[in-house]
This record gives C-alpha cells, sequence and structure tokens, in this order.
C-alpha cells in the first residue's frame, strides 16, 4: 500500500478550562487514502470534530496540541508556519460545516463568500467569477448568475450546503473534510446531498473524512470507517468488514443500538465519561460487556489485526 | 459586485426611512441637518464680523439690529454664535472620527486574537474608565496648553476606549460564528477576515456610539474652553463665550444664554438621532 494521503499519529490534544483540563483526544491515529471516504463515527463528544479541527489546525486558543503528527503527502502539518497553513487551507485541505447556513456570513452574498475562497490563494477577476459560476452548475444550483447576488438567509439549508461544498470545492483539494455536512438537513435533502458529494469527489479524485454520527450515513458513503469513543479512535477497517463483525466491543455495542424492526434495541451501559478525568487504561472499560482486569491499567494500543483491519483493545493481544 | 450595492443602498433608504419614522429621531435629525447647513454657510448668513469690536454698543439687549444682542466688547453676538457652530461641530465631528477609527481598530484586534494583546489593552481602558471623562480631558488639555488642536487631542485622548470596549465585546460575539471558522478554512488570512467579516458585524454599533458621542464631545469641549482649558479668547467657541458671559448673567443675561442653547440644542440633537439610530438598527437585528 503506498502511503496514504493523510495520516494521523497519537494526535493528543488538550483543552485547558476554567474546570481544569479537558484532555479531549488521547493519541488518536488515523489515515485516509487518495480517492476514499473514510468516515469517522462516534457518539457527541468523543472527540471527532476536534479532530478535525487540529487536521486544519482551526482549534481555539485554549487547546493544546500536546503530541502528535499529522501528515498530509508526508509533511506534519502541526509543523508549518500560520502562513504555510493558510495556503494549504481551501486549497489542499478545505471543510464543511454543519449548519450550511451559519457558515455563510449573513451581510455578505453568496457570490461574493465564493469569490474569496479563490481570492485567499489569489485568483481575481472575470476568470474567478466563471469558475464560481460553472462550480455552483456542478453542484446543482439552478441559475447561478441570480444566486451570486443573493443573501444567506435566502437559501434554503439544502442550497447553503450545495453553496459551500461548491466553496470547498472550488480549488479542487485533494482533502474534503465533511463535519455532520447533512446532519441539519431533512432526511430528503440529506440523501441529495451525500449523493452530490460522492459523485463530485469521484470525479476529482478528492478524498473525503466524513465527520458523522449517524452510521446509517457512515454505511452509505465511506469506503473506510473509524470509530472513536472518547478521544480515541478504537477500530479502523473497511466499512463492510466492521459492519459484518464489529471487533471492539464499542463497535458492537454501538452497531446493537441501532434500531431495527423485530429486534430489541440493545443500550450500551454507563455513560460517556467526562473527558476532564477519564478513566485509566482503556477510556471504555467502565462500560465494556468483556472488561478485564488489564483494560484497568494499560491503554490499548491500536493494532492490525488483519491487513487494513485495526483495533484497540486488549481482546485482540494489543499491550 | 453590482447586487451587493443596490442591495446596500436599498438597506440604507430602509434605515433613513426607520430612523425618521420616530418622533425623536426626526427632531433629532433635523436638528443635525441645521447645524451642518449652518456650519456651512454660517459664516455668509452672519451680519457681522464675529471679531469686530465696537465698544459704543457694548451689552446691548437683542434687537432687530442684533437679534441675539451684543458681548461685552460689542460683539454681535449671533455672528459669533454662527461662526462658533463650525467650529464645535469640526471639534466634534473631527474628534469623534479619531477616537472611533482608534478604538475600532484596537477593539477589532483586542476581541479578534485575544489573549495577552487582548489583556494589556483592556486594562489600559480600565484605567482611563476609572476617571471621569471631563476630568481626564482637563489633565491632557492642561499640559497641553489651551488651543483647539489641544483640545482635540485631549478629547480624543479620552474617548477611543469606549469606542474599543464596545467593539471588542462584539468581536467576542461574532469571533465564534460558524461563518468565521469557515472562512479560516478556505484560506481567508486574519486581515482578510477582520476587515470583511467581522468589521461589518460591528460597524453599526460604533456608527449609533459615534452619533451619541458627537453630543457629549460638544458639551466636552465647550466645558473645556468654559474653564479656560480650551478655545482661547477670541475665538468664537460656544463654551468660551458662555464662559465671558458668566459676569453679566444677572443683568445681561442674553451674553451668555444664547450660546448656551446652542451647545444644549446641538447636544440633544445628536444625542436625539443617535438614540434613534440605535433603535432602527435594534429593529433590523431582530434584537
Amino acid at each position: 500500500m503506498s502511503s496514504p494521503l493523510l495520516e494521523v499519529r497519537d494526535l493528543i490534544v488538550h483543552f485547558y478550562t476554567r474546570e481544569g483540563v479537558v484532555k479531549a483526544l488521547d493519541g488518536v491515529m488515523l489515515s485516509v487514502g487518495r480517492g476514499e471516504i473514510v468516515s469517522l463515527v462516534g457518539e457527541t463528544g468523543s472527540g471527532k470534530t476536534v479532530t478535525a479541527l487540529s487536521i486544519m489546525r482551526l482549534l481555539d486558543h485554549n487547546a493544546r496540541i500536546v503530541r502528535g503528527e499529522v501528515l498530509f503527502e508526508g509533511r506534519n502539518l502541526l509543523q508549518l508556519s500560520e502562513e504555510e497553513m493558510r495556503r494549504i487551507r481551501g486549497r489542499e485541505i478545505s471543510m464543511i460545516f454543519q449548519e450550511p447556513k451559519s457558515a455563510l456570513n449573513p451581510v455578505l452574498t453568496v457570490g461574493f463568500q465564493l469569490r474569496e475562497a479563490l481570492e485567499a490563494h489569489g485568483e481575481e477577476g472575470e476568470a474567478a467569477l466563471e469558475k464560481v459560476l460553472s462550480m455552483l452548475r456542478r453542484v446543482g444550483l439552478p441559475d447561478p448568475e441570480r444566486l451570486v447576488n443573493r443573501y444567506p438567509h435566502e437559501l434554503s439549508g439544502g442550497m447553503a450546503q450545495r453553496v459551500m461544498i461548491a466553496m470547498a470545492l472550488l480549488m479542487r483539494p485533494k482533502l474534503l473534510i465533511a463535519d455532520e455536512p447533512t446532519s441539519a438537513l431533512d432526511v430528503t435533502v440529506q440523501a441529495q446531498i451525500l449523493e452530490l458529494i460522492q459523485s463530485l469527489v469521484r470525479e476529482m479524485n478528492t478524498s473525503v473524512l466524513f465527520i458523522t454520527h449517524d452510521l446509517g450515513v457512515a454505511a452509505e458513503i465511506s469506503d473506510r470507517i473509524a470509530v472513536m469513543y472518547a478521544g480515541v479512535v478504537v477500530e479502523q477497517g473497511n466499512v463492510y468488514d466492521v459492519f459484518e463483525e464489529p471487533l471492539h466491543p464499542y463497535t458492537r455495542g454501538l452497531l446493537a443500538a441501532i434500531p431495527r424492526p423485530g429486534r430489541e434495541l440493545m443500550a450500551i451501559e454507563g455513560e460517556v465519561p467526562s473527558l476532564l478525568n477519564p478513566p485509566s487504561g482503556c477510556r471504555f472499560h467502565p462500560r465494556c460487556p468483556a472488561v478485564m482486569e488489564v483494560c484497568k491499567r494499560v491503554k490499548p494500543r491500536l493494532v492490525e489485526v488483519e491487513p487494513g483491519r485495526l483495533v484497540a483493545c486488549h481482546l485482540y493481544g494489543g499491550e | 459586485m453590482e447586487g451587493a450595492r443596490r442591495t446596500s443602498i436599498r438597506g440604507s433608504l430602509l434605515m433613513a426611512r426607520l430612523v425618521l419614522s420616530s418622533p425623536t429621531g426626526f427632531a433629532g435629525a433635523v436638528i443635525v441637518a441645521g447645524l451642518l447647513i449652518l456650519s456651512l454657510i454660517g459664516p455668509v448668513l452672519a451680519p457681522y464680523d464675529p471679531y469686530k469690536q465696537d465698544m459704543s454698543e457694548r451689552l446691548m439687549p437683542p434687537s432687530w439690529e442684533h437679534p441675539f444682542g451684543t458681548d461685552q466688547l460689542g460683539r454681535d453676538i449671533l455672528s459669533r454664535v454662527l461662526y462658533g457652530c463650525r467650529i464645535s461641530l469640526s471639534i466634534a465631528l473631527l474628534v469623534v472620527a479619531i477616537s472611533a477609527t482608534i478604538g475600532l481598530l484596537l477593539g477589532l484586534v483586542s476581541g479578534y486574537f485575544g489573549g495577552l494583546v487582548d489583556e494589556a489593552l483592556m486594562r489600559v481602558t480600565d484605567l482611563f474608565f476609572a476617571f471621569p471623562r471631563l476630568i481626564l480631558a482637563m489633565a491632557v488639555a492642561a499640559a497641553l496648553g489651551p488651543s483647539i488642536i489641544n483640545t482635540m487631542l485631549a478629547i480624543a485622548t479620552v474617548s477611543w476606549p469606549v469606542y474599543a470596549r464596545l467593539v471588542r465585546a462584539c468581536v467576542l460575539q461574532v469571533r465564534n460564528e460558524t461563518y468565521i471558522e469557515a472562512a479560516r478554512a478556505i484560506g481567508a488570512g486574519h486581515v482578510r477576515i477582520l476587515f470583511r467579516h467581522v468589521l461589518p458585524m460591528v460597524v453599526h454599533v460604533v456608527l449609533v456610539q459615534a452619533t451619541l458621542d458627537l453630543g457629549s464631545v460638544i458639551l466636552l469641549a465647550a466645558g473645556l474652553s468654559f474653564i479656560g482649558l480650551g478655545a482661547p479668547p477670541p475665538t468664537p467657541e460656544w463654551g468660551l463665550m458662555v464662559s465671558e458671559g458668566r459676569l453679566y448673567i444677572r443683568s445681561q443675561w442674553w451674553v451668555s444664554t444664547f450660546p448656551g442653547l446652542a451647545i444644549m440644542i446641538s447636544a440633544l440633537g445628536f444625542n436625539m438621532l443617535g438614540d434613534a439610530l440605535r433603535d432602527a438598527f435594534d429593529v433590523r437585528l431582530g434584537r
């Protein structure tokens, strides 16, 4: 296997808050190959968005990247200067957000904001406008000439997300980070947006890191899937394998918690731990049905049990 | 972008309608417009030279010849009040323009970047807020010596912190909006984000504060001149005129009263306009 486009290695991020240090990410390992769609799934607060923002280096002031590497085409993004990083944002890696309407500035026209994505990388004038219009057509928005003069409040949620997708893909980035891009949309619109993302990135050979808490969406869109729990990636693998045969007890619990007709709904016992004071050893051990003595003391490493299939659990020999 | 310009013109017209539809807004706008016109053409309307002394005509009560009467040196008070309009308004506009710009820039930087810069800047503004504005302005004016330029410098020095604080508070709100994050995610730099995304969201606050401030700056400037720390004689400055007339207030009331009225009316006009502007912006923001 050639080196992946993006590789996050052992990323540890802490937030300094009034209540104390929140250990939001605790050694995240993740990789995204070229042209691949990888879903990052997990509950709210498991660190999906923090991972995304760390990759983009857009974390708030109170966050510290304690350790780790974010390798993008072999370069460690965490060591770039702010200006070098700015040039990567939007051009090499771009991002779309959960609430498309609040991701657009309410006092600026759609066209202005789209052109800004080009201007930030030195493309201006007529050619830029042409590019904007053709991109709007590609994301399936009718009448782009009129649309560019509209304000965000005149758009529906679905239209706004299409605009955001157009903006994110204008510079033909190599990686698109989509942070719950469909969670705020109606189900029918959701399907259209998923399809749109899928077809556009295939066309442009853009890789996607797709963040979602919806396992159904993850199954729909991705090639591979990474499951996060309390700031750790606990399992990673081909989407079919993970859904067919989940290895980590948390993944099993998560899959069992999807409601299906004719089957009793299984809930995972206990609550998501506070990351101010996370459990020792494996962060899942207080809720794990297969907990062993070692789990309380030693943090399991993410190990490859089969080619491309990784899991962080003592059940599988991780020590 | 054509459409954007058209919409912003439409927005401004809407704002103007909203302001003028309230009685105070209308009155304020009329007063302010009147002041602006007078400060432009006042010298043309003035019947006499404001500096021309005539000891035979001193302390004459209001008459057809001298509608506002004459002062202790026989100068025509109407002419002096008309000339004074330009002085007071220029002081107010310049001071507010300077202090609002400084405060706006510092507030933007402080709120957006946060951290140590913010901490340092806010402590400096705290220092200013610890004293009444007039006392501080007096100290600065006294140190610089009496002249119109120094009056403006003194007032500007003590006026910018209000803007800095106000803008910073707004920026703190805007900074955490998703569209700021989104703008960074497309590779926009800090300068671009500050001026294109953050500035438009705070500019209305500055505008309202500036309008309200125009009134208080006129008062401050008049106050400094009144106590002899502002415009030096024989400048036809309103505050100075009130001060010069105070010896005669019991018998020759007109010497102090007319410039005093001018100060009151202009301060009132700017305050009413500022209040109406604030209400209009609140409606538009749905707050």
